[in-house]
């Protein structure tokens, strides 16, 4: 792929910017993933915002919740354009293994994020 | 209990209703009124994803609302149900005389609309339209969340 990949985290509130945040102080990678709140947007608005985040580049879309907003209008926007995937529960941990990953195709790189989110997930000993 | 909330909310079917509402009201049915989303299968089974197993959905256009609006009132689950704006409200209350409450939910910023409230930005014709469901006999008050205080109509309108 001549560009790496972008990540464009969809969320409520202020947790897309919040982990935007957390990734560049711990990898020192800036610029590959993109913050998008869905406050005080409808349908149209949320969309536009998706439009000037991802542009007319491949992207993946993380999106905080399995539903809402976020989802529907990620998914409606991964529809009508091409090389978009879409992963949704975002954690910290995917989006780490992913701005090391992204010169891939997004359908490949949005399964290795899932991968690397999921093992993040666990019930430690006390 | 039937129907326990009928809201108008342009993002629809998302967390603020699923969840802030869905759950203390034990809500297991959703009704969508919208005519454009009930003549398109794909975005039925976009809003599909975003419900628990437990509520279904149900997806109607005005007319069928209203039609149908006696049968989900005696219903003896909890449903909520939803449209995406005024007009369809109004059309909805056009047809039926079954709506006696309506709740604003969510109505987000556009081009000709100002603030009302936080979640609310309504056009002059808007604000003339709530107006004129009062005045016809519905109760009109904007609640995002349960926690929060319904701000009655003359306080936002």
């Amino acid at each position: 792929m001549s560009e790496p990949l972008r990540g464009v985290i969809v969320s409520h509130a202020a947790i897309a910017q919040a982990l935007v945040s957390a990734v560049t102080v711990i990898t020192g990678i800036d610029g590959a993933l993109v913050p998008i709140s869905n406050e005080g947007c409808d349908n149209d608005a949320l969309a536009d915002r998706l439009r000037q985040a991802v542009g007319e580049r491949p992207a993946v879309l993380f999106v905080d919740l399995p539903g809402g907003s976020c989802l529907t209008n990620s998914i409606r926007y991964a529809k009508q354009h091409a090389d978009i995937a879409v992963v949704t529960g975002v954690n910290l941990a995917m989006l780490l293994d992913f701005v090391f990953h992204r010169d891939v195709p997004p359908a490949e790189a949005a399964r290795r994020a899932v991968d690397a989110g999921a093992k993040a997930i666990r019930v430690t000993a006390a | 209990m039937s129907i326990a909330l009928f809201r108008i909310d342009d993002r629809l079917i998302h967390g603020q209703v699923v969840v802030g509402w869905g759950q203390p009201l034990d809500c297991t049915f959703i009704v969508l009124v919208d005519d454009e989303v009930r003549e398109s299968d794909w975005e039925q089974d976009l809003y599909r994803m975003g419900v628990p197993p437990h509520i279904e959905i149900i997806f109607a256009s005005v007319s069928e609302a209203a039609e149908r609006l006696p049968g989900w009132e005696g219903d003896p689950r909890v449903g909520i149900l939803l449209v995406p704006d005024i007009d369809t409200a109004a059309a909805l209350v056009g047809k039926s005389d079954r709506v006696k409450r309506l709740n604003v939910g969510g109505i987000h910023h556009r081009a000709g609309r100002t603030e009302r409230l936080r979640f609310v930005y309504l056009t002059d014709d808007e604000r003339a339209k709530l107006k004129q469901l009062a005045a016809g006999g519905v109760d009109v008050t904007a609640q995002d969340v349960p926690t929060a205080r319904a701000v009655p109509l003359t306080e936002f309108a």
